[in-house]
């Protein structure tokens, strides 16, 4: 028996496992190989419905459904935490110290928020990464009639990486939608010299701020959070004054892989075009866990996910895997309440931002509903 | 700087993208006392630019940009 162990079910783990199920569906069947998908909750998150939780858009609800009802019945799920990995063993062990033996291992647990690791933060700041958050920013943001509004990137990298300018230009929009605009100041902040790490991204976001009157402030790095003043002050040695804060969170990864060896600061070191574990065998990493140069985006995961899928069931069946990953990301952008963009790119490209529209916008809510069958594997 | 000196703290930033390299450098110059002198290693051309932006916004000194064979590496004391 070859016994393939995935570690996470968010979009990475799922889709992985209802392609190795549906790649390796013979060899599953006559009992030759074992795809095991593991996670610690039972229901499948898909977090960009959390955007639209602050807006009254979506609920918290809508972004969840078991996980059992979403992966193939050729897969065995496990719900349980694994709390240590041995490369050199080739087993994980569980919380109740149950250990599990694997011959290919995949790792694709995340990335959590870390809003503790800056002073002050998870007092004084709201944001929309999670479901608690999503819900108290919805019902402070619908409270908020006037005032200073600041969007802060305060950790970099972070999930969904356009998430940030995608709420700075809804909110915008929102609150013209509600006569609110003229009382409320939006300030964006971003830690490096432009508005985003892609120059065209960055480009595009200033000449929208610019047009729609959000002031942009570069090279701010928050330092501590005073919630009580309502004052955030950075490491460059600036104040800002606030009376609602959006604030992306910093980011870590898991401690199951920096104590595994596999990377420092949660992220395992791999292969950007294999995903193969640089520091250990027959392990890969995909989604936000792999180290890698682009987005941690559920786009990156997806295509991951494709590529690992075809090498592990090369490996399973003895064959040499071929199958390699380019850095290909697609993303759709919100530019408002209904209207959106569309880029893709790979690793080294700049991507093109093409004028935004309502199709494009509706494309996107389109494609939210739709990846319920992503996640099955079936697009 | 010479090749007696040794830099306090080095941050190996090699194959990052951008800004991969000049957050590596803000996030750990956070963390240390004034006169700490800094190797950030970066393949990316544009921290050679974006870096020594930023230490003139956040009040650091720029000492030398080194240019290696497949690398830069850049030095910083902290103020």
């Amino acid at each position: 028996m070859h016994r393939i162990a995935i570690v996470g079910g968010g979009t990475g783990g799922t889709v992985l496992a209802n392609r190795l199920a549906s790649e390796l569906q013979s060899e599953i069947e006559a009992d030759e190989v074992e795809v095991r998908l593991i996670t610690a909750d039972p229901d499948h998150v898909y977090k960009p419905t959390f955007l639209y939780v602050p807006f009254g858009k979506k609920t918290v609800d809508d972004a969840r459904r078991p996980i059992e009802d979403l992966i193939d019945r050729r897969v065995t799920l496990t719900i349980g935490e694994v709390v240590d990995v041995d490369t050199d063993g080739k087993k994980l062990t569980f919380g109740d110290s149950s250990v599990l033996a694997y011959d290919q291992l995949v790792l694709a647990t995340g990335a959590t928020l870390e809003p503790e690791a800056v002073p002050g933060l998870a007092e004084g700041g709201h944001h929309f990464y999670g479901p608690d958050g999503a819900e108290r920013l919805r019902d402070d943001l619908a409270d908020f009639t006037e005032g200073h509004l600041v969007l802060s990137v305060v950790g970099v990298p972070h999930m969904c990486p356009a998430a940030p300018v995608e709420f700075t230009l809804m909110v915008d929009d929102w609150l013209r939608e509600r006569g609110r605009r003229e009382d409320v100041e939006i300030t964006y902040t971003y830690p490096i010299n432009r508005a985003h790490g892609l120059e065209s991204i960055a480009d595009w976001a200033t000449d929208l701020f610019e047009e729609r009157d959000v002031n942009l402030e570069t090279f701010f790095n928050v330092e501590e959070i005073d919630p009580d003043a309502e004052v955030i002050e950075t490491v460059e040695g600036s104040e800002m004054e606030y009376d609602l804060l959006v604030a992306i969170p910093p980011h870590a990864g898991s401690d199951l892989v920096t104590d595994a060896g596999l990377g420092e600061d949660g992220w395992v070191d791999v292969d950007k075009h294999t995903l193969e574990a640089t520091n250990a065998e027959d392990v890969y990493a995909i989604g936000d866990a792999a180290d890698v140069p682009t987005s941690k985006a559920g786009s990156v995961a997806h295509y991951e996910a494709g590529v690992v899928a075809d090498r592990i069931a090369s490996r399973a069946r003895g064959t040499v895997p071929t199958a390699t990953y380019d850095g290909k990301t697609v993303c759709f952008l919100e530019a408002g309440m209904d209207e959106a963009t569309f880029i893709e790119f790979s690793y080294g490209e700049e991507p093109f931002v093409r004028e935004p529209s309502k199709p494009l916008h509706w494309a996107k809510l389109g494609y939210n509903e739709s990846y319920w069958l992503t996640a099955r594997g079936l697009l | 700087m010479t090749d007696t000196t040794e830099p306090d703290v080095t941050i190996d930033s090699r194959d990052a993208t951008c800004p991969g390299p000049l957050m590596d450098l803000i996030g750990k110059v956070k963390t240390l006392d004034p006169g700490t002198v800094v190797e950030l290693q970066t393949t990316e051309r544009n921290s050679t630019t974006d870096v020594p932006e930023w230490l003139e916004e956040a009040g650091h000194d720029l000492v030398e940009i080194e240019e290696r064979d497949d690398h830069w590496n850049i030095y910083i004391e902290v103020n």
